[in-house]
């Protein structure tokens, strides 16, 4: 391990850490443009010179040299300083002076080292430099002129992203970043390039002139449009949510978050249920009521139905306490009707290594064999998605998928795309079957939807049969996932909030409303059903929830419920761990969070919750559920193979998410998501208008 | 500067092929390299691409000299197994690569300090007003493009023009004139210095290591 001195402090570092990494182990800090600590390094924009000595009398580029032994290296010396100055110097000629209007300001990499470093004037009088801005999509504006050519967005793209598709062109004067041959960066991480540029060249669309960094209130929280479970800060002002951006968190998203996390905001404001709604049961038209009137319907509406005729469905979005008090609100009344599998699925919740990454998020990146099952993760969890890149990038992981054949950013062998061919390959002896066994680290990733069909049940017996016989499951491993793509999934596993004994599921559950057998029906966010069609016309329905979407569309009485950015609520994400995410705005109108929404209506059926606050209702959640307490950590899972006789069916696994950018009420809302649409998925807007 | 790149422009062909002849040397060049590391092959390749049109430039009419359309691009990214991407951006860093179509006798004149300071702007002035076109401009027969460039690495033998893969050194007015003649009318005109001396040596003939150039049979 090398040993050097850096401003006359000692520091021993591993072999092969950069000069500028060593110096941040001990607090000093190297200004740079290039350098990202997730990215290759090119060293080209030379901010990070440093003097060193023994070595020719120069700056060198701290970010691309290794430590040595017994180097001594000046981060401050004269030279240094008049190097930096020089390069700043260099870096401005070109750099368009329009902090005022540019949305980078504030926030601005360049703008920060320039007070630090830069000349207080300029000695340079020609003509500055103009580029021509690149369109790339919906979501990233480009102000090409401000662009300082550092190649982040290119590296990032070509190393994160997977999508090689931008690069610097020409030389000297003339070099510029773009695709070339005017392509749209297709990607579902291409927010993280406004992230990453150390200048203003590239800011996010929707958000352009819209607000001023330091004017805005920040907010940890989670994502919920998915399982992963990104942390990211919500950023608002009064009561609308401005921007959404990443929050760092190195066991699951790292520093990025996907488009639809963080350009969907817009539909937090759009097609919102501000106040609960009546259906006049005559002319059939909603109508706006206050809470007390929207009570009294359904408390005489429930009169004269019996508890074991009531139901309840829980969506996509809803957060554990709300499907906690949800829960308790239906065994209040005697249902035992519920369930919060409204994709179909036919998932085990008694076993939670069944459900759930039982291998992490961050373990990803150290296979060296993955099975993809039913799942295409770019769409269903995009930054596992760039965990499984970042094994067969850095580890040269192989990568098989029964299933669907998909785009996905990486090569893969297509084993086959049915369960009959998952059973054939456990049975294999050789090919890839055999590089799993082989596999140090082997990982299955089965997607949800490989359970959401009539022999569910069958299938995930046969996938954790295939786990056990491919070696995925082993003593000291268990590299068994499942990738749900709901963010309140795994929470609602974990409470039960599923058919009670004798209880009906899903499927029951929208037969019963048909043949009469359920009377009533209470909707928690489901939106991901046709609800219309599905429910029968003459099941009383309640929709709690806070977009006017199916669910609302279908319901007799709606009750308005508060955002997952407008509550403070637990989420547990796809490897079950929970996390909380917290109220960064007021909800809209009338709104209530959706805990306090079952809370008041079960007092007035006569059945009240014995919780008053959110505090009082987590202390009962957790002495069920204590693992709900342990915020951010992942226990370890119980594990079962199940011996199933059914038979699997010859049906290939379907995928459920066809369109990244609609997956949920708040997107289908949000016309950003729609633009994405039009951009990305151009083929699939046709099918939809057919 | 070399030609801009015009992505829909109507030269820019569908599709590009190399020929038999051509996908031989490719193969060669691609053994050079050990074993996944055959993307180090993409500046050869891109060579003989700009060749290969350069043969059919030559036979069609009107004439045309060698680049790369934006097809071969694609294509040899395909040979590759490389990024599109990866393969314009060494094909935009690089002057000698064409991005569009020139002149089948591509003159590149040296305007460099050391060729300026020995009349370079004769050269240049006759090649403009012989040619009727200015610098980046294409004789409408398609013969001739003109183009500056920096220092080609011929200084001792200032003023110099590069023609395709050829050096046509201490040149005049006059001289230069007489090449695009020569040139123009499909014959080749002796290459290198255009006042008579071997290589770089003095004009009256070696003045020292007079063995050794014996040998090289110069003199
Ligand atoms: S656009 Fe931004 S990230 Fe990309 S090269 Fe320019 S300055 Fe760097
Ligand atoms: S940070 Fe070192 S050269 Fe850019
Ligand atoms: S200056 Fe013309 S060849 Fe060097």
């Amino acid at each position: 391990m090398p040993k050097l001195t850096i401003n006359d402090i000692e520091v021993e570092v591993e072999p092969g850490t950069s000069i500028l990494q060593a110096a941040e182990q001990i607090g000093i800090e190297i200004p740079r443009f290039c350098y990202h600590d997730r990215l290759s390094v090119p060293a080209n924009c030379r901010m990070c010179l440093v003097e060193v000595s023994p070595g020719p009398p120069k700056p060198a580029a701290s970010c691309a040299m290794a430590c040595g032994e017994g180097m001594v290296v000046k981060t401050d010396s004269d030279m240094v300083k008049q190097a930096r100055k020089g390069v700043m110097e260099m870096l401005l000629i070109n750099h368009p002076l329009d902090c005022p209007i540019c949305d980078q300001g504030g926030e601005c990499d360049l703008q920060d080292q320039a007070v630090a470093y830069g000349y207080d004037r300029s000695r340079y009088h020609e003509n500055k430099r103009a580029v021509k801005d690149k369109e790339l999509g919906p979501l990233v504006n480009t102000v090409m002129t401000r662009c300082i050519n550092c190649t982040r967005c290119v590296r990032f793209a070509e190393e994160i992203a997977g999508t090689p598709v931008l690069g610097q062109f020409n030389r000297g004067e003339e070099a510029e970043i773009g695709t070339f041959i005017d392509q749209v960066v297709d990607t579902e991480l291409s927010g993280n390039m406004v992230d990453i540029c150390p200048v203003g060249a590239l800011t996010s669309k929707p958000y352009q002139f819209k607000a001023r960094s330091w004017e805005l209130r920040k907010t940890d929280t989670i994502d919920v449009h998915d399982a992963v479970g990104c942390n990211i800060r919500v950023d608002a002002r009064g009561r609308e949510v401005m921007r959404v951006l990443p929050r760092l968190h190195e066991e699951i998203n790292e520093e990025w978050i996907n488009d639809r996390s963080r350009f969907s905001y817009d539909g937090l404001s759009k097609a919102r249920l501000d106040r609960p709604y009546i259906r006049d049961e005559k002319t059939g038209v909603m109508s706006e009521s206050s809470w007390d009137e929207a009570f009294a319907v359904i408390k005489s509406k429930l009169a004269k139905v019996k508890g074991s005729e009531i139901a309840g469905l829980a969506g996509d979005l809803v957060s554990v306490e709300e499907m906690y008090a949800f829960k308790d609100f239906l065994h209040g009344l005697g249902s035992k009707d519920m369930d919060c599998r409204t994709d179909g699925s036919m998932i085990d919740p008694r076993v939670r290594g069944g459900y759930v990454m039982n291998s992490g998020i961050e373990a990803i990146e150290e296979a060296d064999a993955i099975l993809l099952v039913g799942v295409n993760p770019r769409y269903e969890g995009t930054l596992v998605d760039t965990r499984i890149r970042k094994a067969v990038r850095e580890n040269g992981a192989k990568v098989a998928l029964v299933g669907e054949a998909c785009d996905l950013t990486y090569r893969y062998e297509h084993v086959g795309d049915s369960p009959a061919d998952l059973e054939k390959l456990a049975k294999a002896r050789s090919g890839f079957a055999k590089i799993l066994k082989d596999a140090k680290k082997p990982v299955m990733i089965v997607g949800s939807g490989a359970y959401a069909r009539a022999d569910g049940a069958a299938v995930q017996a046969l996938c954790h049969a295939a786990a056990e016989k491919l070696k995925v499951v082993r003593k000291d491993w268990n590299g068994f996932n499942v990738l749900q793509n709901a963010a309140s999934r795994v929470g609602g596993l974990d409470i039960g909030f599923v058919p009670a004994k004798e209880g009906r599921g899903l499927a029951h559950i929208l037969a019963g409303t048909k043949d009469g057998s359920v009377k009533a029906m209470f909707l928690l966010g489901a939106d991901e059903f046709n609800a219309r069609a599905e429910i029968g016309w003459k099941c009383f329905t309640v929709y709690v929830g806070h977009h006017g979407d199916h669910g609302a569309e279908r319901a007799d009485v709606i009750l308005p419920s508060a955002a997952y950015t407008e509550q403070d609520g637990l989420y547990v994400n796809a490897e079950g761990r929970p996390q909380l995410a917290r109220a960064a705005v007021t909800p809209p109108g009338e709104a209530r969070s959706g805990w306090s929404i079952f809370r008041a209506l079960s007092a007035v059926l006569g059945k009240a919750l014995s919780y008053d606050t959110l505090a009082q209702l987590r202390e009962e959640m957790v002495k069920h559920y204590p693992h709900l307490e342990l915020i951010d950590e992942r226990g370890a899972n119980e594990w079962a193979v199940f011996d199933s006789k059914a038979k699997v069916s010859g049906d290939v696994f379907a995928l459920p998410v066809r369109n990244f950018y609609l997956t949920n009420a708040i997107c289908r809302a949000s016309d950003t998501m729609r633009k994405c649409v039009g951009a990305f998925h151009a083929s699939e807007v046709l099918e939809a208008a057919e | 500067m070399k030609k801009p790149f015009e992505l829909h422009a109507d030269y820019q062909p569908e599709s590009f092929e190399f020929t038999k002849a051509y996908q031989k040397k490719i193969k060669d060049v691609i053994a050079l390299y050990p074993p996944g590391r055959q993307q180090s092959a993409v500046m050869p390749l891109l060579d003989l691409a700009q060749r290969q049109v350069g043969e059919e430039g030559a036979k069609a009419t009107p004439v045309y000299g060698g680049w790369i359309p934006r097809a071969a691009m694609d294509h040899i990214a395909e040979i590759l197994d490389m990024p599109a991407v990866k393969v314009y951006e060494v094909a935009t860093f690089y002057s000698m690569y064409n991005l569009a179509p020139v002149g089948k006798h591509l003159v590149q004149i040296c305007t460099t300090t050391p060729c300026w300071l020995n009349g370079s702007d004769g050269v240049v002035k006759t090649c403009k007003d012989k040619l009727g076109i200015q610098m980046n401009e294409t004789t409408e027969d398609g013969q001739f493009t003109i183009m500056e460039v920096e220092c080609l690495g011929a200084c001792v033998n200032a003023p110099m023009v590069q023609i395709n893969d050829d050096y046509y050194e201490d040149l005049t007015p006059e001289t230069m004139a007489e090449l695009i003649d020569i040139l123009g009318q499909d014959m080749k005109p002796t290459v290198g210095s255009q006042k008579g001396r071997a290589c770089s040596m003095a004009a009256s003939g070696p003045t020292v290591m007079l063995e050794g150039a014996k040998k090289a049979k110069v003199v």
